[in-house]
């Protein structure tokens, strides 16, 4: 018989107490859902947002959580998309048999490429996952033959999901999938972060040495939570090759790397849902902007970035959100002086 | 063959021009800034519109393509960077890509998304042989022009009293400013040298680089290759990483073009992983 030891019982409890689930987000996840039935005409651009918001929440486990500045998770975004298309062209139609092999193969890469990330400094992170990214962007360039090279991959035709829900034209098949994607991904990764696991991640972001001294294997769980950020990161690949039955060179460029930070940043990194809401505002914003000045918005979106970053983007976030921070404190944002 | 290194060595020639003001931002004030290719196209579209719509010869575009991209650089240090020598990485990161993403458009609004083209002078085109060598003239005046300008820095930089106190606060920041040193200038007249030089590397590289308005993403990684393994200690270190990668990529878009930009990518990364601190870094 064992007696249970004080301090692990009193982290077990308020890992749980962390854990616990909150009528605001209840709420969230039930709008979401109404969204479904309740915006006809609207499907197209909330599939985007469900996919960028999983895209966001995969780069918030490695930004937010780990402490790993990277500027190319566009790589396994990329190889997601490109997995679930050449499986869907090449006769696999069942879109969910495309989405675990999308995670698969993307996970297989990021295990294989987190070792590289494990050394270094900021910069040197940086440049290796540019680097990754790069390298991934060229080998679809140049397998032409494979991928369709510039002109992307054409072809994908989806079989309907789990043989009953037929994809539609105006995309409600398509949002509900990548809601319910998203969905259980965000259940699965909420479990992680308050997890033990969760914990010994934030504990090695906030200082790696020590975190080594009280006994973490940081390089592990570092392997770790690439792995697992890329297979996430692979499955929106996946989603958006699968939805819109078209992948192009694009979904591995620079541009989709910058994107998802900024919508992280946008939305506050470190509480899973800094990247949803992020992801909603950040679609909607280059909505507006797009219509404004169409060839021109990123002009917007680099001037937003400027001034985010140059006020402070937490206070930024902290001021936008002030009349929502009780609510924001339910979903767990962490609480930060300003 | 010959001819192929010659090409080589004028390309990585106009790299290192091109990155040595980032070698500077980076070493110095450990800022990470990958606006660096912005002020190398502000200084290609200087020469383009000088050239183009006023008639300066090219000669005099050169230095103007330096000037104005060097006040650019200061005013731009002056208000906006000396915000964030002291943020984290992951701003300054944010703040520059800000930076490129505005250039990017400004640039596509003022002048058109389409390749600019400039017409050399007569006396720099075409090829002439020396020693059964086809070598051209352009390319040999951007290696005279370059390799000045390597001197004059590495001449700056050991004999002057400006270049020792630029070695100091490089070494040691904060002992430099315990010895009285002012860094903050010395590190605002080298921003705004760094950014003349870029726009300068820009003016040069508009013929043989290309220039139109994603010119800043499209060479930011080679200006990032340049400084991270050359090392940002030395003038030496960037020189020859840069004349490495101009020659490799040269090289090997010619005898390997169907991998294209692979192999210095995979080189790039290979070597930051075993060398974190540059091919050239002393030991620390």
């Amino acid at each position: 018989m064992t007696i249970p030891h004080p301090p692990a019982t009193r982290v077990t409890a308020a890992l749980a107490r962390r854990g616990r689930w909150r009528l605001p987000e209840v709420a969230f996840w039930a709008l979401a859902l109404a969204a479904l039935f309740l915006l006809p005409g609207r499907y197209l651009i909330l599939n985007e947002i469900a996919i960028l918001a999983l895209f966001a929440l995969s780069l918030d486990l490695l930004l937010g959580y780990s402490g790993i500045v990277s500027l190319g998770h566009a790589a396994f975004f990329g190889l997601g998309a490109y997995t679930a298309g050449l499986l869907a062209r090449h006769g696999v139609a069942e879109p969910v048999v495309g989405l675990f092999a999308a995670a698969g193969a993307a996970a297989l890469v990021g295990f294989a490429t987190s070792f590289l990330v494990l050394r270094g400094s900021d910069l040197t992170r940086i440049m290796v996952t540019i680097g990754v990214a790069l390298v991934l962007g060229e080998i679809a360039n140049r397998m032409a033959w494979l991928t369709g090279g510039a002109d992307g991959l054409q072809g994908i035709v989806m079989g309907p999901v789990l043989g009953t829900f037929e994809f539609d034209l105006w995309g409600q098949t398509a949002y509900g999938y990548s809601l319910a994607v998203l969905f259980v991904l965000f259940l699965l990764a909420r479990r992680i972060v308050h997890s033990p696991f969760g914990l010994s991640l934030c504990a090695i972001r906030d200082n790696p040495l020590r975190a080594a001294a009280v006994g973490i294997p940081v390089g592990g769980r570092l392997v770790a939570v690439y792995t697992l950020a890329a297979a996430y990161a692979g499955v929106a690949g996946a989603l958006l090759a699968q939805t819109t039955q078209f992948v192009s060179l694009d979904v591995l460029e620079f541009h989709r790397s910058a994107d998802v930070l900024l919508v992280l940043i946008i939305g506050g990194t470190g509480y899973l849902y800094g990247g949803i809401i992020g992801a909603v505002l950040f679609r909607l914003v280059q909505d507006e902007l797009a219509n404004l000045t169409p060839q021109y918005w990123y002009f917007w979106v680099g001037l937003i970035l400027v001034v985010l970053v140059l006020v402070g983007r937490e206070r930024v976030v902290a001021t936008l959100a002030a009349p929502f921070a009780g609510l924001l404190r339910r979903f767990g944002r962490p609480v930060r002086e300003a | 063959m010959l001819t192929l290194l010659f090409d080589g060595i004028a390309y990585g020639m106009v790299l290192f021009i091109l990155s040595a003001g980032l070698s500077v931002t980076l070493g110095l004030m450990n800022f990470i800034n990958l606006a660096h290719g912005a002020f190398a196209m502000a200084g290609g579209y200087v020469t383009v519109v000088a050239m183009n719509r006023y008639g300066v010869p090219f000669l005099a575009a050169l230095p103007l393509a330096f000037l104005i991209t060097a006040a650019v650089g200061l005013l731009l240090e002056r208000t906006l960077y000396v915000r964030f020598y002291g943020r984290s990485h992951l701003d300054q990161v944010l703040f520059s890509i800000g930076l490129v993403f505005m250039a990017i458009a400004a640039v596509d609004y003022a002048m058109g998304s389409s390749q600019q083209l400039i017409t050399l002078p007569a006396w720099l085109q075409g090829r002439v042989d020396v020693f059964g060598v086809a070598v051209g003239l352009y390319r040999s005046f951007i290696i005279a022009v370059c390799g000045v300008v390597v001197v004059v820095l590495q001449l700056i930089l050991t004999r002057t009293r400006f270049g020792s106190r630029l070695r100091a606060a490089v070494d040691d920041q904060r002992v430099a400013r315990g010895l009285g040193i002012n860094v903050n200038l010395i590190f605002a007249a080298t921003f705004a040298a760094g950014s003349g030089l870029a726009g300068l590397g820009g003016a040069l590289g508009t013929e043989i680089l290309g220039l139109d308005p994603t010119f800043p993403l499209k060479f930011m990684i080679y200006f990032l290759i340049v400084v991270t393994v050359g090392g940002t200690a030395t003038i030496t270190g960037p020189f020859l990483a840069a004349l490495l990668l101009g020659i490799a990529d040269v090289a090997g878009k010619y005898y390997v073009p169907e991998f294209g930009a692979f192999v210095i990518y995979t080189l790039m990364i290979v070597v930051l992983v075993l060398r974190p601190h540059g091919l050239f870094a002393r030991a620390r």
